[in-house]
């Protein structure tokens, strides 16, 4: 018995070594079968593949990403963008799906990086992932673009960034140009009332949102807040206990399926005849809604994006292409992650470098950069450079004979919406917005 | 006044839905003592074969209502059934036997490959059928509003319930799964074919889930994900009513979503882990959950 | 009792090797490494309760106490040596574990599951309606040190890759020693037939309950390595969805062996990340089926590949 188990135990000691050994080294030659050749870009893009945000988020923006990337390496994109390629290099794709939560994209982003070895990362819709990301990148110097990202923690927590940059606007913007847009269209209102699915990006929003009303409409009262979780996709309950409170606002930062349920059901319980419904993420499902929104329904697109794209060649040429490919005009995803791909272009272009741009020498060319993109001229403004500034739009929807549009669209500026450097978001709305320019 | 009405109301049309997606994994767990975890998945897969056949329906030009439903039925069931029996005859059949907890993570793995199965099939776009719901209209109460279509639910669930019970208490088949759900060997001792019956019941189960799917898709917006979502919740509407009881499984249902509906009007903070605390509250008191029976354990 | 058996004589051989491949492993590959080695432990968690019969569907909720008790010291107490903070994280984790294991460990089977898991998503929930704690979003860990090394200025990879071998040895070898104990026997004679071991006058309720707060420890001891490592901590640690992975990499490596968990997470995590690069949108259909695999091919786990099953104990 002693003598068997004895050779059991070496075997198994021979046995576990080899293993880890054997699992090493074929990670080590994982590492090796991936280098690419120099005369190419490879980027990364992260976004959702899976899971309740791929439908509406991650799959538009990996398709509007795609499409920008296949037409600048054919060098088809409308000027100033006409050259093929970025600094002259073939662009390469890989992508990654950002679900599993924000330790799994931190062990992606390394993997990205140091395993696929890519010269640059662009992605990540859920805020816990850039908040993640965010140092990790900063850590591994490698040029990182945050597309969609709403937290406006993200430049709180990462302090002096070198290398992230965000081309998208968060929360604050959302919300204080809600507001905005209500104190304007809708001045007399006096109960409003919210639902929010249960999570970060719902509570800020419903914050930032509150907080600027105060300032806006001091007159009218927070009657209410439904709070969801987020997937739970039947809303009866929460539709009820709106109703007992008799809305005439029902604010909402709810988004994708959710919303879009949520909405149905609001509808065919009459509650978006009592109340009308402000959707933040609503222009996601202007060709979706098929006229299950009521007519007036106020949407917001994150900015100038989708639907309110503003009239330039940029914005016409992918509107035309995305639809062609896809059937559907762009949503404001698709938008964002094709301003990022214009983002690296422009980056890479005038980077000054010869062959692959550094991480450096693209962050340099970047930061405090004026671009044109398809949402018109992006502002690397705020966080010393890494942080878009554009305006923010909100219009309603109105759906006749089958055709969808927005109406009563009205913008705000860039420093309207968003807090000067130094100020602490909610602080900056709390304070009345000093610093701002409304007109 | 009113909440308490509204509470009442949301509480038992919540309580029809749960009990509608509680149902079929009851029934398995109790006649094969398998905790099937793919449920989500079936249920998911009767969301989605619903929502897209009356995608088609409507995008055809018809409007007819009870048409909608024979869709939903028609679709729920032949989904149901079909992947029931994939799923029992395939691949659980070679398993029987072995530990419990090895069919729970077959099932588990099942979910996994189902889950991507339907995204493959399916897309990523979630599927929109609302239409049923939106013509079915609602009834006002004062200011509350009740649609018609919950209502139907809440007739449905309670046919199915009934008809579960009569099914189990008043049939053969029943009578014979019951002597199974007591003691399996004995039954097979007697000469029942437990092979047989596993099949039927697992058909059944999984039937019950994609039916469950498969109404509740014109509620919703049927994206990947809400397979996973449906189970923990069905687990613990069945693990509350106690493993294996319908009348539980009814029971349960209803204490859950009352006091989800009560949360939710007056202490919204609770709402996320209100069924957990109800869950954990009922397992303290009877240990087996409200109707499970305490199983002899052999020596 | 005193001699160092073969097998942890093995243990530390295996330890050091790997520690050695690691100075000239790529640096991803040592993060998961990492990653792989403080999933392992909170495995080890789950298969010390599945040797008692129990399968826990909750050990996320250590896993999650031990990575917020990380992030906790380190953003509000202002501590920053790491070894202060797995402390504290194994500290406020066998308190809770010792007023929850009174009564979960009443319960048997699935009921034990559900309830392990009601308490994960009950932590769950409070942590997401934590505003201030940064809901869904979490926060960052702030920069820790090793009694003298910095992570700062040293190779912080490096650094935590072997801060976590040298735990995941210790408890390894503490866990040998126990499973041979009359602790850890009496656990899995419990599973067999757990009257009769209450005949023999062993309290099945005392034998349980320590197994489990020890359980709870090591999941503690992951989370903490896990928030140490990874630089985050957010709820999503105490969903169960997690807590489902760690059963499922538990039963991969089956509960044979004190090493079976770490080669198990290793396994399944490069599974899962080359499983995602080279089918993003099929990974999880992948890893269900590598799952299905394994269970019908090698129910004991990968561990019984390396046992022969004629007549050797395993």
């Amino acid at each position: 018995m002693k003598t068997t188990q004895q050779r059991t135990i070496w075997q198994k000691t021979l046995l576990s070594t080899a293993t880890s050994v054997a699992l090493a080294s074929a990670g080590v030659m994982g590492l090796a079968t991936t280098a690419h050749a120099q005369d190419s870009f490879k980027v990364g893009f992260v976004t959702f593949l899976s899971g309740g945000a791929s439908g509406p988020f991650g799959v538009p923006a990996s398709q509007g990403a795609k499409l920008v990337v296949e037409a600048i390496n054919e060098g088809t994109l409308p000027a100033p963008y006409d050259s093929v390629g970025v600094n002259g290099l073939q662009l390469e794709m890989v992508e990654v799906d950002e679900a599993g939560g924000p330790t799994k994209q931190v062990e992606e982003y390394r993997n990205l990086v140091q395993r696929q070895n890519v010269n640059a990362v662009i992605g990540y819709i859920s805020s816990g992932d850039c908040l993640a990301v965010g140092p990790v990148a900063e850590e591994m110097q490698t040029f990182t673009i945050a597309f969609d990202c709403g937290t406006s923690r993200m430049f709180e927590e990462l302090e002096d960034p070198k290398y992230v940059f965000r081309t998208g606007l968060d929360a604050v913007a959302d919300n204080v140009g809600a507001a905005r847009y209500l104190a304007e269209t809708r001045p007399d209102a006096k109960r409003i009332a919210g639902i929010q699915q249960n999570y970060a990006w719902g509570q800020d929003s419903w914050q930032d949102f509150t907080l600027a009303m105060e300032q806006l409409m001091p007159e009218a009262e927070i009657v209410n807040n439904q709070t969801p979780q987020i997937f739970q996709g039947s809303y009866g309950t929460e539709i009820s206990a709106l109703q007992t409170r008799r809305p005439e606002i029902v604010h909402s930062s709810m988004w994708g399926g959710d919303m879009e349920s949520f909405v149905a059901q609001a509808n065919a319980r009459g509650l978006l005849a009592q109340a009308t419904a402000l959707l933040t993420t609503g222009e996601s499902g202007l060709h979706r809604f098929d006229g299950q929104a009521p007519n007036g329904t106020i949407l917001g697109g994150r900015g100038p994006f989708g639907g309110f794209m503003p009239e330039n060649d940029l914005s016409e040429w992918f509107s035309k292409a995305y639809e062609e490919k896809h059937g559907t005009p762009p949503s404001y995803p698709a938008s964002k992650a094709a301003q990022a791909i214009l983002a690296l272009k422009y980056a890479a272009d005038n980077s000054g470098a010869d062959g692959v741009p550094s991480s450096e020498e693209l962050a340099a060319a970047l930061k405090g950069a004026k671009f044109e993109s398809v949402s018109g001229t992006v502002n690397m403004g705020l966080a010393g450079g890494h942080q878009a500034v554009q305006p923010m739009l909100y219009g309603e929807y109105h759906f006749e004979d089958g055709q969808a549009e927005l109406r009563n669209v009205k913008s705000y500026p860039g420093d309207c919406v968003s807090a000067p450097d130094g100020y602490n978001a909610q602080e900056w709305i709390k304070e009345g917005f000093p610093g701002s320019s409304c007109d | 006044m009113l909440t308490v009405w509204a509470i009442l109301i949301d509480g038992f049309i919540y309580a029809s839905w749960l009990f509608l997606v509680a149902a079929g994994l009851t029934v398995i767990y109790g006649v094969m003592r398998i905790l099937n975890m793919a449920h989500g998945s079936l249920y998911a897969l009767g969301a989605y074969a619903a929502a897209s056949a009356l995608g088609w329906y409507y995008a055809d030009g018809g409007d007819q209502l009870w048409m909608a439903f024979a869709i939903i039925a028609v679709c729920a069931v032949a989904i149901g059934a079909v992947t029931g029996l994939a799923i029992e005859r395939g691949l659980l059949r070679i398993m029987y036997g072995r530990d419990e907890i090895l069919m729970l993570i077959i099932t588990f793995a099942v979910l996994l490959i189902l889950e991507d199965v339907m995204k493959l099939v399916w897309g990523t776009t979630p599927y929109f059928a609302y239409q049923p719901y939106a013509a079915m209209g609602r009834i006002n109460i004062d200011v509350l509003t009740v649609s018609r279509y919950d209502l139907m639910v809440l007739v449905v669930s309670i046919v199915i319930g009934v008809g579960l019970w009569f099914w189990l208490e008043r049939t053969r088949i029943g009578k014979i799964l019951r002597s199974i759900i007591h003691d399996r060997e004995v039954s097979k001792a007697m000469g029942v074919n437990v092979g047989r019956m596993f099949t039927i019941t697992f058909m059944i189960g999984a039937t019950l889930g994609a039916i469950a799917g498969g109404i509740t898709a014109p509620i919703i917006s049927v994206v990947p994900g809400i397979g996973i979502e449906v189970i923990v919740l069905a687990f613990a509407v069945v693990v509350t009513g106690g493993l294996g009881s319908i009348t539980g499984a009814a029971i349960g249902a209803i204490i859950v979503g009352l006091a989800r509906a009560t949360s939710i009007h007056t202490m919204p903070e609770l709402e996320l882990f209100i069924i957990y605390a109800v869950m954990a509250a009922v397992l303290v008191f009877r240990p087996h959950g409200l109707f499970g029976q305490a199983v002899a354990r052999k020596i | 009792m005193m001699k160092a058996d073969r097998t942890e004589l093995s243990l530390i051989g295996v330890a050091i090797a790997v520690a050695i491949a690691a100075q000239f492993s790529p640096n991803w590959l040592v993060f998961t490494l990492t990653l792989a080695i403080s999933t392992g432990l909170v495995v080890m968690g789950v298969v010390m309760l599945m040797r008692a019969g129990l399968v826990s569907f909750g050990q996320g909720l250590f896993y999650c106490l031990g990575g917020y008790a990380v992030g906790l010291g380190g953003r509000f107490l202002g501590i920053t040596d790491a070894l202060v903070l797995i402390g504290l994280g194994v500290v406020a984790t066998v308190a809770i574990a010792m007023i929850l294991g009174l009564l979960v460990t009443r319960y048997r089977e699935i009921f034990f599951a559900m309830l392990s898991l009601a308490f994960s998503m009950i932590l769950y929930g409070i942590l997401v309606k934590s505003h201030g704690l940064g809901s869904t979003d979490g926060f960052g860990v702030v920069d820790w040190t090793l009694l003298w090394f910095d992570s700062k200025t040293g190779d912080s990879a490096n650094m935590a890759l072997m801060l976590a071998i040298a735990l995941a040895l210790l408890i390894a070898l503490f866990l040998n020693r126990y499973f041979k104990s009359s602790i850890g026997l009496a656990c899995e004679a419990i599973r067999e037939n757990e009257v009769r071991v209450e005949y023999m006058g062993i309290s099945r309720q005392q034998t349980l309950y320590i197994n489990y707060v020890i359980a709870a420890a090591i999941g503690s001891v992951g989370g903490s390595m896990t928030a140490l490592a990874a630089g985050h901590v957010d709820p999503t640690m105490a969903y169960w969805t997690i807590s489902g992975e760690f059963v499922f990499i538990a039963i991969l490596g089956g509960t044979g062996h004190v090493a079976a968990p770490f080669i198990a997470a290793l396994i399944f995590t490069l599974v899962r990340t080359y499983a995602i690069e080279l089918a993003p949108n099929a990974w999880q259909m992948i890893l269900g089926i590598v799952l299905l695999l394994i269970i019908l091919f090698l129910p004991k786990g990968i561990w019984s590949l390396f046992t022969r099953k004629k007549g050797a104990a395993s």
